[in-house]
């Protein structure tokens, strides 16, 4: 593999709140190479969100970041706040889940690409304008000369999220952090927009970090998926290797849990259910976090936090009983 | 009577007024059945009515027009008293288990409140019905002097669940139930409306955006498009012949979670966004963003097809499609490109 473009390593994220520490991300580590897709999925609060906001600062002032996240050989969560300026939406940009509050409803699509055209680039009026145009298009948006003038409200929930990905894309960034960008969305609109993310990939080499929760969108457009559970890593493989062969019983609990169109009369078998709920983060235990509900657990996965191994080629996996 | 389905929806149209004397066309004509003990599942995409066709069933608001029948009886006109005691028979389940339920109450009163209305039981034999229903959704009985915000999402939507079948109503309407879930918990809610489905044997009309849900759950599939139903068909029928180009277009842009499986898949990409229900298109809805425009037009654009029968069963509402005249296939079947991987 070609030199990581960003390389996390050893991410905390705590938050101080009234209740106290609230351990959301617990010791992530990651890459991402150049032009690569990585998926990061996992259930609600399980820190995939976390961990990406935290990589160019942009949590709140309770959270308490320790770690290290390298982009083109600085320190993202140790850069100066001037340099990191240059680094968000320039960079690593973002896209997120609802396009309706991403957009300012006050201002026209136009102005608020335009906006980053010229905080970043220096463009002038006009050049941003034939920019944002350009842009539009990439993103194949229907008659955009008429959309850079129009106001959010009167496009709809796919064309917005099509206008957000037109402005995070607006510099060429290295790196698109994409937060559930299609759970807002209806499934055939849900269809364009993953089209749009890989011919994106593939065009303009950007390499993209989908966050989601959905495994079909994971299948379908990730190279590469991260599993999350309880702030830490559970597992991570190549996409084709974690769908054929997932080893943690959390991963292979998830894939057991969805129904799965076509496949006749099998589609009526009962899902699984992984009993039990996802312990509190407030004091994760020094245990394997999922042991409460792991059929697998024992003595050992209740009185040590399992390192990550690498069980089959570029596949880890953080369990004392991988298998499938 | 008795022979009566247990609910029958006929013509049902319901426009809200809007700006400048303009209307909003939510539902338009949407005729079905949920025989007993059957499962209806009723897909669309956001704004194609079926949440609005619930709440007309439920008569949560008023239809503008058409006939909706519980086990036989004309419920489309009663007033609310005379609608009260039908509604023991007719409950809901709603998407958003945080706001459905009463965070001034305690989930046992919760789950109780529909038998204490009615009128059914009272005192200890209130609480033995509370407890039985408790168990029969997977709760732990002391839960029941919980408040709905120590529950987890899970927890909550099983309370709705069995406040919804404490009265054993005849037919049951689920509105997305398991959209607002985690994976893993969605699976067990899943699980556990069918199960009680098979032994209490309430008939359910289920709605949701999820095609893959209806395949595990339902019997039978209507699909919904800007306020009309283009297709029905019994459940293994409309997953392995498709013909509606709207339908074929959403079973290949439903993702499968095999990444093997969705790279050899491909799917029809709709043009344009769905038009708005204030000024539906004229002729056949679907026809501004129909792959088969070209086949189908210019009669498409003038007329809009009623829904007829293709297969027994099988109703399709397309111009293109008539009795044992299929629809052109818009990619090669998904459905059996699929199962032979």
């Amino acid at each position: 593999m070609a030199d990581p473009l960003l390389e996390v390593s050893d991410l905390s994220v705590r938050f101080d709140t009234d209740d106290g520490l609230v351990h959301a991300v617990d010791k992530m580590s990651f890459s991402l190479a150049p032009g690569e897709v990585l998926g990061i999925v996992g259930e609600s609060g399980c820190g995939k969100s976390v961990t990406c906001m935290s990589l160019t600062r942009l949590l709140p002032e309770t959270a308490t970041v320790t770690g290290s996240a390298v982009f083109g050989g600085r320190d993202l969560l140790t850069l100066a706040p001037r340099s990191l300026r240059r680094v968000r939406g320039r960079e690593i940009s973002y896209v997120f889940q609802e396009p309706m509050t991403s957009l300012n409803p006050v201002f026209t699509v136009g102005h608020q690409i335009d906006e980053v055209l010229r905080r970043h680039l220096d463009l002038s009026r006009r050049a941003a304008r034939a920019r944002a145009l350009e842009l539009l298009r990439l993103v194949r948006i229907p008659a955009p000369e008429r959309r850079l003038d129009e106001y959010p409200h009167q496009l709809s929930g796919g064309m917005r999220q099509r206008v957000m990905i037109a402005i995070a894309l607006a510099c060429d960034p290295k790196v698109l952090i994409a937060d559930e960008p299609t759970t807002a969305l209806d499934v055939t609109i849900q269809a364009g927009i993953l089209d749009l993310m890989r011919d994106i990939r593939d065009r303009l080499g950007t390499a993209i970090v989908l966050i989601t929760h959905n495994l079909g969108v994971v299948a379908d457009v990730a190279d590469r998926v991260v599993v999350m559970y309880a702030g830490r890593k559970a597992e991570e493989a190549p996409v084709d290797d974690l769908f054929a062969h997932p080893q943690h019983p959390y991963t292979i609990g998830l894939l057991g849990a969805i129904p799965r169109p076509y496949e006749g009369e099998d589609t009526r078998r009962r899902l699984q259910e992984i009993p039990g709920r996802v312990p509190s983060l407030r004091e994760l235990p020094n245990a394997c976090a999922f042991a409460d509900r792991c059929p697998r657990a024992d003595e050992l996965t209740r009185s040590e936090i399992p390192q990550l191994r690498e069980v089959r080629p570029k596949h880890w996996v953080a369990c004392f009983h991988p298998g499938s | 009577m008795t022979d009566a389905p247990a609910l029958e929806v006929v013509d049902l149209v319901k426009q809200f007024p809007s700006k400048r004397g303009q209307v909003v066309h939510a539902v338009d004509g949407v005729s079905f059945t949920v025989g007993r003990a059957e499962m209806l599942g009723l897909v669309g995409e956001s704004g194609s009515g079926k949440s609005t066709v619930a709440n007309c069933v439920l008569r949560l608001i008023e239809p503008t027009a058409g006939t909706i029948k519980l086990n036989g009886a004309d419920i489309t006109h009663l007033s609310r008293r005379a609608m009260r005691p039908l509604r023991r028979d007719l409950h809901m389940v709603f998407q958003d288990p945080y706001s459905s339920l009463n965070p001034r109450m305690t989930c046992g009163d919760i789950v109780g409140e529909p038998v204490r209305l009615h009128g059914i039981a009272r005192g200890r034999a209130l609480d033995a019905r509370v407890d039985t229903m408790f168990d029969a959704v997977g709760l732990r009985g002391e839960l029941r002097f919980r408040y709905p915000h120590e529950l987890s999402g899970g927890q909550r939507q099983r309370v709705g669940l069995a406040r919804a079948l404490i009265l054993e109503p005849s037919v049951l309407v689920a509105d997305e139930p398991v959209s607002a879930l985690d994976v893993s918990v969605q699976a067990a809610i899943l699980n556990l409306l069918r199960d009680l489905q098979r032994d209490m044997g309430f008939s359910c009309l289920f709605i949701t955006h999820d095609l893959a849900t209806v395949e595990f759950l339902c019997d039978r599939v209507a699909v919904m498009y800007l306020g009309e139903i283009v297709e029905t068909a019994p459940r293994a029928e409309l997953f392995k012949r498709p013909q509606h180009p709207y339908t074929q277009a959403l079973l290949s842009a439903a993702l499968v979670p095999d990444p093997a499986v969705q790279r050899t898949r491909r799917h029809v990409l709709l043009e344009g966004d769905p038009p708005s229900p204030l000024d539906p298109p004229s002729g056949c809805r679907f026809h501004t963003r129909c792959p088969l425009h070209a086949e189908s037009a210019p009669q498409s654009d003038e007329e809009n097809p009623a829904l007829r029968e293709f297969a027994p069963g099988h109703l399709v509402a397309c111009h293109l499609v008539a009795r044992d005249r299929p629809a052109p296939r818009l990619v090669e079947n998904a459905a059996d490109m699929v199962s032979q991987a």
